[in-house]
């Protein structure tokens, strides 16, 4: 059990999904197996992530050799702090979409269920490898999974924003199998640590086309992250979504970004020589570009799922500052704002469903429509959201972005940082009230709205299970701070991956 | 041989990216076969091309990087099953929104806004 403890995220999802698409799950009418299926498996992925993030925080990263093939022969599952915390918050995320969906979202297809655990695969597999192809595969196990799940439901809207999101990430896949290529004739090996390694090791010809793969590679993970200027299919992609897939769908820029952090840090990192913080010049401008339009996005939004889906791309933005300032510190604040905006996130976009459902043909559009049933309790659900999005004291997005304030001082972007950051959350709540009035306030005297249809249980557990994540995270702040901190000093510690990985550097 | 190679990498990518900036489905679709033919090709080359050579040590003098060999037939096994799905998407999009362009829509064409007015005039 413990011998496996760090493939078992990934063995989980893939062994239940498979077994879901057999008879006693399989069928229209078994919808109930499914449900109880989804859930068990849901409940076992958070309590394995759980006790694998306890495990790493007590005995150190854990290497696990696929097939026991060794470094940096085989392909290797790396498994520290970061990527423990990332597998657990997946796991949760998925937890709570799939309470969410019992109300009803699950029965639009067949295979809603299994094809959410085979995203849990994609996901939680690109978190834990250690192994670039290994890494595309993953990618691409994610992305056929978000493909079905996309067009859940069906519907014209979907199939457009699919066949735009499907043959984006097509070329994109294109585009890292030739990064792919171009590392591996130059480096010779595809494991994350040893190629840390060899990079250094470069003559000065090989390093520009090490330097030629490792920027087409920023352009696959800021295609997935949604970085400016690869963001244009986020906001309709995750806008016309079925609710609780856009929810799970909030954690795939995150991928993109964590793909960011990790590649760049360890491969292309400072100890690279010559190549050390190549795409930081990069990231700056791109980064705080990327706040601008998504601010801009979310202040036009016509409707509450493409302002989340902008504010999604805001996040991203803020992220990969963190990322640009390449210090341990910023590091720690960056995971502390992802774990945060990665729940709101969801939060919003199951809101927003809700919303819809009591609006009649209004859904959550920004125009006069019929008050809502239960007007008082999304009201408060809106505005624990909202405020926790733009990062308002009692919630953990007012410490995640101070924390990323924080340890941008001192450095020579703080007036770029601070300026850009604060006068995005300013705009970010503006928005938000906007929507906010507009959707509570505004409504047409005539109309009753006893039919519209309440909010079932399943829906209030799921997103009030994401809510009060927020004021959980700042209530527990110290710990989590600690927790990311060590995190990020593991991510950063490159000597102390390749011991983990038994790699030396004189060993050729 | 390399330069046939190179020649062939570079034409198949051209080809690709070309089609895949054509704005009917169809075009699209065989743009991102040639991208992943090309991508195949260029991924078996990053063990370097040698003739003769074997993937077992202890068979030959020579030996070829098995490797690249493993990462290409993965590629294409996955590139065909993307290629497969979204034949299939792009079929239904064409019976959902009617035509088979991929914005969904025809692009206005200046030339058909411009002609009916002149014969009325």
């Amino acid at each position: 059990m413990t011998l496996h403890l760090a493939i078992l995220p990934i063995l989980i999802p893939m062994i239940g999904g498979l077994l879901m698409l057999l008879p006693p799950f399989a069928g229209p009418l078994r919808y109930q197996y499914r449900r109880a299926g989804a859930l068990f498996l849901m409940l076992t992925q958070v309590a394995v992530s759980v006790y694998l993030m306890y495990v790493v925080v007590q005995n150190g990263a854990i290497m696990y050799a696929v097939g026991d093939w060794r470094p940096p022969f085989g392909i290797i599952l790396y498994v520290d702090q970061l990527s423990a915390m990332l597998v657990a918050l997946t796991g949760f995320l998925g937890l709570a979409i799939t309470l969410y969906s019992f109300a009803g979202d699950d029965r639009e297809g067949k295979y809603f269920h299994p094809m959410v655990q085979f995203l849990l695969v994609g996901i939680c597999g690109a978190f834990l490898t250690n192994d670039l192809f290994n890494l595309f595969v993953f990618f691409e196990v994610l992305l056929i999974a978000s493909y079905t799940l996309l067009i859940h439901g069906g519907g014209k809207q979907k199939t457009a924003a699919n066949l735009h999101y499907v043959i984006l990430n097509l070329v994109g896949s294109s585009l890292f199998l030739f990064a792919l290529g171009t590392l591996y004739g130059i480096t010779g090996t595809l494991n994350i640590a040893d190629m840390a390694m060899r990079v250094t090791q470069l003559s000065e010809g090989n390093q520009l086309i090490a330097q030629a793969g490792g920027s087409l590679m920023l352009i696959v993970f800021g295609l997935k992250a949604a970085m400016l200027p690869l963001h244009f299919w986020l906001p309709q992609t995750y806008a016309v979504a079925s609710a609780p897939v856009a929810a799970m769908f909030a954690i795939m820029t995150k991928v993109g970004v964590y793909c960011i952090f990790r590649v760049y840090t360890v491969i292309f990192g400072e100890q690279a020589g010559e190549l050390a913080d190549m795409i930081q010049p990069w990231i700056w401008p791109l980064a705080i570009l990327s706040i601008v339009a998504g601010t801009i996005g979310a202040l036009a939004s016509p409707n509450l799922r493409t302002l989340a889906g902008n504010l999604v791309v805001v996040s991203v933005g803020t992220l990969l500052i963190a990322f640009a300032l390449r210090t341990p510190e910023a590091t720690a604040a960056g995971l502390l704002y992802l774990i945060h905006s990665t729940i709101i996130t969801g939060a919003l976009f199951l809101i927003a469903d809700m919303l819809g459902q009591q609006r009649g043909k209004a859904l959550d559009y920004f125009v006069i429509a019929r008050k809502m049933k239960q007007q008082a309790l999304l009201g408060v659900m809106f505005v624990v959201a909202a405020m926790a999005v733009a990062g308002l004291p009692p919630f953990a997005g007012f410490l995640g972005k101070l924390v990323v304030l924080q340890s941008a001082t001192n450095t020579d972007y703080t007036a770029w940082v601070w300026s850009i950051i604060l006068v995005s959350s300013l705009a970010t709540i503006v928005a938000l009230s906007r929507a906010g009035t507009t959707l509570f306030w505004r409504n047409t005297p005539s109309h009753d709205a006893a039919e519209s249809p309440g909010i079932s249980k399943w829906q209030l557990g799921g997103t009030g299970l994401l809510l009060i994540a927020s004021p959980m995270l700042a209530l527990f702040g110290a710990s989590v701070i600690e927790y990311t901190n060590n995190a990020a000093v593991q991510l950063h510690d490159i000597p102390y991956l390749l011991e983990v990985m038994n790699l030396h550097g004189d060993a050729q | 041989m390399e330069t046939v190679y190179v020649i062939c990498v570079g034409v198949l990518t051209f080809c690709g990216v070309f089609l895949c900036l054509r704005g009917r489905t169809f075009s699209v679709v065989v743009g991102l076969t040639m991208l992943s033919y090309a991508v195949n090709l260029f991924l078996f080359s990053s063990g370097r091309l040698s003739l003769d050579g074997a993937a077992i040590l202890g068979m030959a003098d020579k030996y070829a990087d098995p490797l690249p060999q493993a990462l290409t037939l993965t590629a294409i096994v996955i590139g065909f099953a993307m290629i497969a799905f979204v034949v299939i998407l792009a079929l239904r999009a064409r019976a959902d929104l009617g035509n088979d362009f991929v914005d969904g829509s025809e692009p206005l064409d200046s030339d058909k806004l411009v002609k009916p007015n002149r014969g009325k005039a």
